[in-house]
């Protein structure tokens, strides 16, 4: 145990965790600003927001020694006696100096700045800053130039922390930016011609501490002060990133990393950042549809469900139930994955259980740092067969055997379910459902296997329900809804709920308790599962709270407004 | 004090100096053979640390301490980075050496490169030397001919590569881990310390930098003795004066009659340097100031002159140190505000731009006194001026590396000494500025202000 003493205040950290003076002071309760200064990147102390006096408690005497001069916060490692000053008259004259320097040139247009609200340089100037500007230059150029597909540089704007430069560097490895000329004519660009175009470029724009990076698909869309952020899991590929969703009155505008040493640390693909249209898409499904002839019937809730079962009864006896499959789709959190299974068992006792089709996209792309993005494009291909071998121990069944027994004819009658981002059949594979006397589809978007079916079931997308997802490795996470469900639709636990005759609302968490008494994969899970999740095949992860700097990627609001944003959030999860 | 015989110079005013025929002719390279004839390179580095002999880069960090910190026992390689960025404006003394008596420098690279055991030697010469680049090249030519570079020198189990590296021409190149960067192929961003280069310097290996200048001394050292050296120059003057010892090379420039590079014993004042060798202030005028080691060490009023350009001397004034002993000479026409103009202009431009402080503060002090030259001063500025002056810095501790420092010093004793012809130039040029200002700041005293 190392004692740390933080103006005054004695704090006592692991020797293991290897802290920084900032991280230290945070432990005791102090904020130290700081702009260049990363937990996931090199330390280069260059920004100088951090300065603070520091000095060496002496074991036997109690004498302190502090350095004659301020030192970086960030630079200095929090070491048993360690004594640290960050209120002295000398650190708040050079926390204002930094800030005045850093304004000298600064167009100060935030009334048109989509960082405003959570630029760390307009909020350090109010507590750290000059009341009254000395200087008297007279700026306002506000130049921008675009940097990659997603990322956009208002140059005027940039306090040269170099973060940007470094995540190229040193996390996705492109090292597409760079910094050009010298001095106070120093800006961020990129080599003529080589834009910053991978798939972790938008992690630059979270990275920047002012609006100097802005996302290109975010600028202009919304104050980010209007935004609730929701915790959440990406589900676009098996890593299944950390993840926050933010909305506005059930828009979903902004999805950003969430730390997780679990999974992604602070960063997140593009991908999952910003291929997420599908989600407001204008063709989602919308009600439950019965297809009669060529005339689609829209039912309504919860009658169009009980016309879904009792078809799907009226099959189980006219076939016998060996002749129907319910196929799960990997895009099924646990949960409604549990319910859909105890379904089938109940209405259908020998139905067969199908993990539906798992997508596979060229193969797994992993940057500098480990960051990868996976083939596997689905969040729960481990769920669903862990809870698939559950309920039907045997023989695993997956899509192409499916396809195949429902060409055979040894299939008569299918629930199908999808719920992928995008059309993911075509009207070939579509044409193999032919000899079906009865197919359910329940999906997001009218695919030509849904205008095949006699019922259609909608689905929605992550960022409308809770529930958990299994990462490639055994992680399980949840997420919370941001939006609610699209109108005229439900979430998918509360459809699998009501099928399998269940009254009132779909509580994940509940469900979530059940699968672990029933299911000993999830047994871990019977206490709920934490923010940073539960490793159900290694029985072992990390649990930072993301309470705690260091575990994001923005101070603001994430970490400056701590108390409270992020507490709420987790209460309401909870 | 005896008549001094020149030690560094000895050799440049002959014809062809700068070949190896001539320099061994003057008795050249016999020090190689004494450190390869039976010397330790633990022998060496005591040498040169009895010696006291501290570097001539600008700092004045004793050089026999600084090999000393490399880590013992290393398995290798470890570096030596010569400094020969030499842009410190007014600074010449490298290029003297380098252009008219190279093998010295490689002599003296040699010896360092034995002693702190380094196998590969790097020197970083700025582009703006191109006699100097030809003739260091050539010289290293000629020692790998003559077996005194590459494998196993003179029959010894030494070995040493020497590469010349050339800048592509700015400042900050010359800070040693801005250097380092250089050379790595990188931008000059100065790094943080610790770790410091002899620790983890070029390439992630102990790195020494050294200045040409402390590497030529180092020859004279090894053959003539620690004793000798330190027969020259100022003793110390107490625990915390390393002293000042050994021959130095002292550049004087500006408005005097013989600008010129001229060796002397440590401890020479700068007025004997301009009436013993400079002729005089030019066209029969008077002194008014001068910049006693290069610009980054502040600015000495005429008054000041009979200081010691020692270590500790300028110190003494309120200037930053020594420096490199670049005497430039301001004679009593010369304008303060185009002085600091000047001086701040160059510090803006060379700030490499990633510390905060100096960045910003160096723009910033540039535009202020901008405005003040073109008739728009404010009194007010001289105190935003020193408060900058005072903010940035590795002394305060705001900077990474000491260019910060430099750029303040010019503006501190400027405006400390001359702080009368700034008021008064300000109330000339800008008559109703002023006194509008005056008299606003005076109503809000009172409290009748406009409450902006
Ligand atoms: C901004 C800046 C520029 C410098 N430029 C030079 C230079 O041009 N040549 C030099 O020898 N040292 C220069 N130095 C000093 C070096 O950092 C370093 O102290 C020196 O090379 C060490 O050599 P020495 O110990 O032999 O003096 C500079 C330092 C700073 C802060
Ligand atoms: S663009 Fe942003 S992240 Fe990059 S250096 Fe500038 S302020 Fe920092
Ligand atoms: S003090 Fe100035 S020149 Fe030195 S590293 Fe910092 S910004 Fe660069
Ligand atoms: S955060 Fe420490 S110097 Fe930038």
């Amino acid at each position: 145990m190392a004692i740390i003493t933080v103006d005054g205040k004695d704090i006592e950290v692991r020797d293991d965790e290897r802290l920084n003076v900032i991280q230290a002071a945070d432990r005791a309760g102090v904020e130290i600003p700081f702009y260049c200064w990363h937990p996931g990147l090199s330390v280069v102390a260059s920004c100088r927001m951090c300065l603070i006096e520091t000095g060496q408690k002496n074991k036997e005497t109690g004498k302190v020694d502090m350095l004659p001069k301020l030192v970086p916060a960030c630079q200095t490692p929090a070491k048993d006696g360690t004594v640290v000053i960050t209120n002295s008259e000398k650190v708040k004259a050079n926390q204002r100096f930094v800030q005045e320097g850093l304004l000298l040139d600064h167009p100060v247009d935030c009334s048109i700045c989509d960082q405003a609200g959570e630029c760390w340089l307009q909020d350090y100037y109010f507590d750290y800053g000059h009341q009254q500007r000395r200087a008297d230059i007279k700026p306002f150029t506000s130049r921008r130039r675009d940097l990659g597909e997603h990322v956009t540089l208002f140059v005027d704007r940039c306090v040269m922390c170099s973060r940007c430069v470094r995540f190229t560097r040193e996390v996705s490895g492109g090292g597409e930016l760079q910094v050009i000329d010298r001095g106070s004519h120093a800006e961020i660009d990129i080599f003529p011609g080589f834009p910053i175009d991978d798939k972790m470029s938008g992690n630059v724009n979270d990275l920047c501490p002012v609006g100097a990076l802005c996302s290109q698909d975010f600028l202009y869309q919304q104050r980010v002060w209007f935004m609730q952020p929701h915790n959440s899991v990406c589900t676009r590929c098996s890593t299944g990133c950390s993840i926050q969703i933010h909305e506005n009155q059930e828009h979903l505008y902004r999805v950003q990393p969430r730390y997780n040493p679990n999974v992604n640390d602070w960063w997140m693909c593009d991908i999952g950042r910003f291929e997420n249209g599908y989600v407001h898409a204008p063709e989602r499904i919308n009600s439950v549809k019965r297809r009669n002839d060529s005339q689609w019937e829209n039912l309504l809730w919860p009658q169009g469900l009980l016309a879904v079962a009792s078809a799907w009864t009226e099959a189980a006896l006219r076939h016998s139930s060996e002749k129907l499959a319910v196929v799960f789709s990997p895009f099924l959190t646990c949960e409604e994955a549990f319910l859909l299974a105890s379904y089938a068992k109940q209405a259908s006792p020998k139905a067969r259980l199908v993990l539906g089709k798992v997508p596979i996209v060229d193969e797994d792309e992993t940057f500098k740092k480990g960051f990868c993005i996976r083939a596997e494009r689905c969040p729960n291909r481990r769920g669903i067969e862990a809870i698939l071998s559950h309920f039907q121990p045997d023989a695993a069944v997956g899509w192409g055997d499916f396809i195949a027994q429902v060409e055979s004819g040894a299939i008569r009658a299918a629930y199908v379910t999808g719920n992928y981002p995008e059309v993911w059949n075509d009207d070939a594979e579509a044409a193999k459902f032919e000899k079906l006397s009865l197919l359910i589809v329940h999906d997001l978007l009218p695919t030509p296997l849904a205008r095949r079916a006699q019922f259609v079931v909608p689905g929605v997308t992550f960022a409308e329900k809770d529930g958990s997802y299994v990462n490639h490795a055994g992680l399980l996470q949840s997420a919370s809804w941001g939006i609610r469900p699209l109108e005229g639709t439900q979430s998918d636990g509360q459809s699998f709920g009501q099928l399998l005759g269940r009254r009132g609302l779909f509580q994940a968490a509940d469900v979530m308790q059940e699968l672990a008494k029933v299911v000993p994969f999830f047994a871990r899970a019977a206490d709920g599962v934490p923010e940073a999740g539960l490793n159900l095949v290694s029985g072992t992860e990390k649990t930072p709270r993301t309470t705690e700097l260091g575990t994001v990627t923005h101070p603001t609001p994430t970490f400056r407004s701590v108390a409270s944003q992020l507490v709420e959030i987790d209460v309401q999860t909870a | 004090m005896a008549e001094f015989e020149p030690v560094l110079t000895a050799n440049i005013h002959k014809p062809d100096s700068h070949t190896l025929r001539v320099y061994e002719q003057g008795g050249g390279y016999q020090a190689i053979r004494k450190v390869l004839g039976g010397m330790s390179p633990t022998d060496v580095v005591e040498l040169v640390k009895a010696s006291n002999l501290r570097g001539r880069g600008g700092a004045g960090f004793p050089c026999g301490m600084k090999w000393s910190f490399l880590p013992k026992d290393h398995p290798g390689p470890i570096y030596m980075c010569v400094n020969a960025d030499e842009s410190e404006p007014a600074t010449f003394n490298n290029r003297i050496l380098m252009e008219q008596d190279p093998h010295q420098v490689i002599e003296g690279i040699i010896i360092g490169c034995f002693a702190t055991k380094a196998s590969t030697a790097y020197i970083y010469i700025r582009y703006e030397y191109p006699t100097a680049f030809r003739r260091l090249q050539a010289a290293i030519d000629e020692c790998y001919a003559a077996g005194l570079l590459g494998k196993n020198i003179q029959g010894s189990q030494f070995s040493l590569d020497i590469y010349l590296h050339r800048g592509a021409a700015a400042y900050i190149c010359g800070e040693e881990t801005g250097l380092i960067e250089s050379l790595e192929g990188k931008r000059a961003w100065p790094r943080i310390k610790p770790p410091f280069p002899a620790i983890e310097g070029a390439f992630r290996k102990p790195t020494v930098v050294n200045n040409i200048e402390t590497m030529a001394c180092v020859p004279h050292i090894v053959n003539r003795g620690a004793d000798w050296f330190k027969s020259m120059g100022v003793p110390s003057t107490g625990p915390r004066d390393a002293g000042s010892y050994g021959p130095k090379l002292y550049c004087i420039s500006g408005h005097v009659e013989k600008p010129g590079c001229y060796e002397m014993p440590m401890g020479v004042t700068t007025r004997e340097l301009v009436e013993r060798y400079g002729g005089g202030v030019w066209k029969g005028r008077k002194g008014k100031a001068s910049i006693p080691g290069g610009l980054s060490m502040g600015i000495m009023t005429e008054k000041e002159w009979d200081v010691p350009l020692d270590f500790a001397g300028p110190g003494k004034v309120g200037c930053l140190g020594l420096g490199t002993a670049a005497v430039t000479i301001m004679d009593e026409t010369t304008s303060m505000i185009d002085f600091l103009h000047n001086s701040c202009r160059f510090y803006a431009h060379e700030s490499c731009g990633q510390c905060t402080p100096c960045r910003e503060g160096t723009s910033w002090a540039e535009r202020i006194v901008h405005r003040i030259k073109a008739g728009k001063g404010r009194l007010k500025d001289l105190d935003i001026l020193l408060d900058i002056a005072s903010s940035i810095g590795i002394i305060p501790g705001t900077t990474i590396c000491g260019l910060a420092d430099g750029a303040a010093w010019p503006i501190k004793n400027a405006i400390a000494k001359f702080r009368g012809e700034f008021e008064d130039d300000i109330k000339r040029t800008n008559p109703t500025g002023w006194m509008v200002e005056e008299a606003v700041e005076a109503l809000e005293l009172v409290g009748l202000g406009t409450g902006h």
